[in-house]
């Protein structure tokens, strides 16, 4: 009996369990090469999701946010070219896998990007912003972000 | 990679809030090597001790409920055991309530059961927790709807891929073809790979009942080198 066990959602009430102290610093804030990324979580209708919990992670460096109110989660990391995303919430019955790739990434020629259309690829990217970058993650809808079938 | 494959789908319109959370784009297919047999998450910052592994002494008193033991094997997609990997689990008391704040069902909440648990498999990828067993609650899916009894579990494993968050639900429960979070699983034998079986062997006398449960997680140990 290899087959895989399936997946369930995470459901609305995993505040009191996942998160542990430090759980969104994969390095100390401020630490040598640290950088700090940000963003929110959003819907088909565009409204924050407040019931999400974000996982990156990249080599020896994980990291996991719980969205807030506003579905705002953020991460302080080691700069690294990119970094794998994974995405848990109510309503999402499995995970969704992302990339994350810093704005200064040399991207030229990386054989992901190219297997995704072009009007899509920003969706991918970080953006600079104030202290540090911004990673929004739309579930669905015209900002859809790009996803990784697992 | 096996053949059989009973992932539920993003869109499941009868759990309701599918609807606006599911991605309607295709999804991006990578060959495996560029994510998929990437290692897993570096999990070693996620503290685990000992104590944790029995939800039951968290508290000055025991909580009231049933004290049941959980157990089982953590299995790659070879068969062989995940060793040494997190296994997170939450779950309701045995009313049926999470201590979680976003929870408002009014069913009493118990001062001595948390009901979160956090243990790394041994060396035969075994894990055990020591529990009550959870009640039922309801949520506002559709009218008068009721989550089977379940027990929440989060797994990490060795690669990207392996990473598994998912349910455990009880055997006998009346609740399960009414669920809409289960059934989104289409074949019976999908779903039947969440209910965990009563367990006699394990069963302690005159202390706990035991229930087993076996996680097979996608990937395997041996990672391939990065490109
Ligand atoms: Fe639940």
């Amino acid at each position: 009996m290899t087959i895989p066990t399936p997946s369930q959602t995470v459901g609305p009430f995993f505040g009191f369990a996942l998160p542990f102290e430090g759980d969104a610093h994969a390095v100390p804030p401020g630490s040598d090469g640290a950088v700090r990324i940000e963003g929110q979580v959003f819907d088909g209708a565009g409204e924050p999701v407040p019931d999400a919990i974000v996982e990156i992670s990249d080599g020896d460096q994980f990291a996991r946010c719980g969205t807030d109110r506003e579905g705002a989660f953020h991460f302080t990391v080691r700069q690294t070219p990119h970094f794998d995303v994974l995405v848990f919430a109510r309503g999402l019955l499995r995970h969704l896998a992302t990339r994350l790739y810093l704005p200064e990434a040399n991207l030229d020629g990386d054989s992901l990007l190219q297997m995704v259309e072009p009007e899509r690829r920003h969706t991918l990217i970080a953006s600079a912003s104030e202290g540090g970058l911004r990673f929004d993650i739309h579930l669905q809808g015209d900002h859809e972000t790009v996803f990784i079938q697992l | 990679m096996t053949d059989l494959d009973f992932e539920p789908p993003y869109l499941f319109p009868d759990y309701r809030a599918t609807q606006m959370r599911a991605p309607r784009h295709e999804l991006v297919r990578l060959p495996d090597e560029w994510f998929h047999q990437r290692r897993g998450p570096a999990f070693g910052r996620v503290p685990v001790s000992p104590g944790d592994a029995d939800l039951t002494r968290q508290h000055r008193g025991e909580p009231l409920g049933e004290r049941i033991i959980l157990t089982g094997r953590v299995l790659d997609s070879d068969g062989r055991p995940v060793r040494h990997t997190l296994v997170e689990v939450w779950q309701a008391n045995a009313a049926g309530r999470y201590v979680d704040p976003a929870d408002t069902h009014p069913a009493p909440l118990d001062p001595n059961f948390t009901g979160a648990g956090r243990c790394l498999t041994d060396d035969a990828g075994v894990y055990r927790f020591v529990t009550v067993k959870p009640g039922a609650y309801p949520w506002r899916n559709h009218p008068n709807a009721w989550r089977p009894a379940h027990v929440h579990f989060s797994l990490f494993g060795p690669q990207l891929a392996s990473r598994l968050v998912t349910q455990m639900y009880f055997p006998g429960d009346p609740l399960i073809p009414f669920d809409p979070i289960l059934n989104s699983i289409a074949d019976a034998r999908g779903r039947d790979l969440l209910v965990a079986r009563f367990d006699p062997e394990t069963t302690e006398p005159e202390w706990a009942l035991a229930y087993r449960w076996d996680v097979v997680l996608r990937g395997r140990d041996a990672t391939p080198s990065e490109s």
